[in-house]
């Protein structure tokens, strides 16, 4: 399963980044090859508008399976994100990205 | 003649001023009174007319038409507001982030993206006498007020004589939508309080008007409360304050009863008298 966290950094002691259209940093996993990528959005700062679309946009190229955020998208993103077919875990803003996946396997999270 | 009410500050006193002033000169020559707070626009309170005519407005947006599409990306590509994307073979649309701009369906060498109306808000004409009063209203989750702004001008533009005077309320703030509303005036009138807030914002709210190279004045409402920042700062910046509006507990129990301040307020209508003349002033200096 591949899974995708918006983080404020590229390591697993990275904080969660709570936003999802303005994340900085996606940390992709992927469980089966066990292989981290990671995506830098901080390009996103200079959009106005449509921070989340366009983020979404981003994130359906991975193909991951699983997206762990905090406050969860808008409704625009939400869209994206419905059409890409991602499932999305919300709550996980105030954790490291891995006490997030921890959270997240401990099904903690929903 | 255009003028254009507006503050830094929300609650300062646009209304108040914009109702008083058109509704002080329509005794003498026909005004028209145009409020372009199309969020929460107040004006009508104030002013009691007939309804002359009413209006839809639409703004345009693009939707997608699958048929033709090749889906080369050109419309996401083009959009600078992100509200055109590509998704697979889907092209999706995001109404509350189009500006409407048609460069997506302009440029879409298939023809897949045509502009569509979407309604946004409700125009309304009254009549009174002397005045005529024009108001817009934004749709219940409609994010985008410049659009209807614009369409409101244009109203005006196209149904009153270019040199009859033309009072327009503007939205409260600094953005969009007051540069929408204030662009097209011969001169702007600011008016803000003498309280930090007030004082802060009209800095703004100055910063704007410059940058936008109209001629501005200011005029102080609540004039007694909080401190001289407003005065030492219009002074050092060689700013006209053209009316100080007295803060009396009198103008608060007139204004709550949804009337007008200068027929019952002798103290206010010397200051409304004297932004009339102001305004008389410009007129004759403008050559019109």
């Amino acid at each position: 399963m591949k899974i995708i966290f918006t983080a404020k950094g590229t390591e697993w002691d990275s904080p969660m980044d709570p936003r999802f259209g303005r994340t900085e940093y996606f940390f992709i996993y992927d469980e089966d090859s066990k292989k981290i990528e990671t995506y830098d959005n901080r390009a996103i700062e200079n959009e106005a508008h449509g921070a989340g679309p366009k983020t979404s946009q981003k994130l359906a190229e991975y193909g991951a399976d699983i997206l762990i955020t905090g406050n969860g998208p808008g409704g625009n993103a939400a869209a994206v994100l419905q059409q890409v077919g991602i499932k999305v875990i919300t709550g996980a803003g105030d954790m490291t990205v891995k006490e997030a996946y921890e959270a997240f396997k401990n099904g903690t999270l929903s | 003649m255009k003028i254009a009410i507006a503050s830094g500050k929300g609650g300062t006193g646009k209304t108040t001023l914009s109702t008083n002033l058109a509704a002080f000169l329509a005794e003498k020559e026909h005004v028209v009174l145009t409020d372009l707070d199309v969020e929460e626009p107040n004006s009508g309170l104030f002013i009691k007319g007939t309804l002359k005519h009413s209006e839809s407005k639409y703004k345009m947006i693009p939707e997608w038409d699958s048929a033709y599409c090749n889906l080369c990306g050109i419309c996401q590509e083009v959009c600078n507001f992100n509200a055109v994307l590509k998704m697979g073979k889907n092209i999706m649309v995001f109404p509350e982030l189009c500006h409407g701009c048609y460069a997506c369906s302009e440029l879409c060498p298939k023809n897949s993206l045509p502009m569509k109306e979407k309604p946004m808000g409700e125009l309304k004409h009254f009549e009174a006498a002397g005045l005529s009063f024009i108001e817009s209203k934004l749709l219940i989750g409609e994010e985008q007020a410049v659009p209807l702004i614009k369409q409101t001008i244009d109203y005006v533009d196209e149904n009153f004589p270019e040199e009859i005077i033309k009072i327009y309320d503007s939205p409260p703030g600094t953005s969009c939508p007051v540069i929408e509303a204030t662009k097209h005036a011969d001169i702007v009138i600011l008016i803000t309080e003498p309280t930090p807030f007030g004082f802060h914002d009209l800095t703004l709210a100055v910063e704007t008007i410059r940058e936008l190279k109209k001629e501005f004045v200011v005029v102080v409402n609540r004039y007694g409360i909080g401190d001289d920042s407003v005065e030492k700062y219009c002074k050092a910046e060689g700013i006209t304050i053209i009316g100080k509006i007295p803060n009396d507990r009198k103008v608060a129990e007139v204004y709550a009863k949804g009337d007008l301040l200068y027929p019952a307020l002798p103290s206010v209508k010397k200051v409304i008298e004297k932004i009339a003349l102001f305004i008389q002033g410009e007129r004759g200096d403008s050559g019109r």
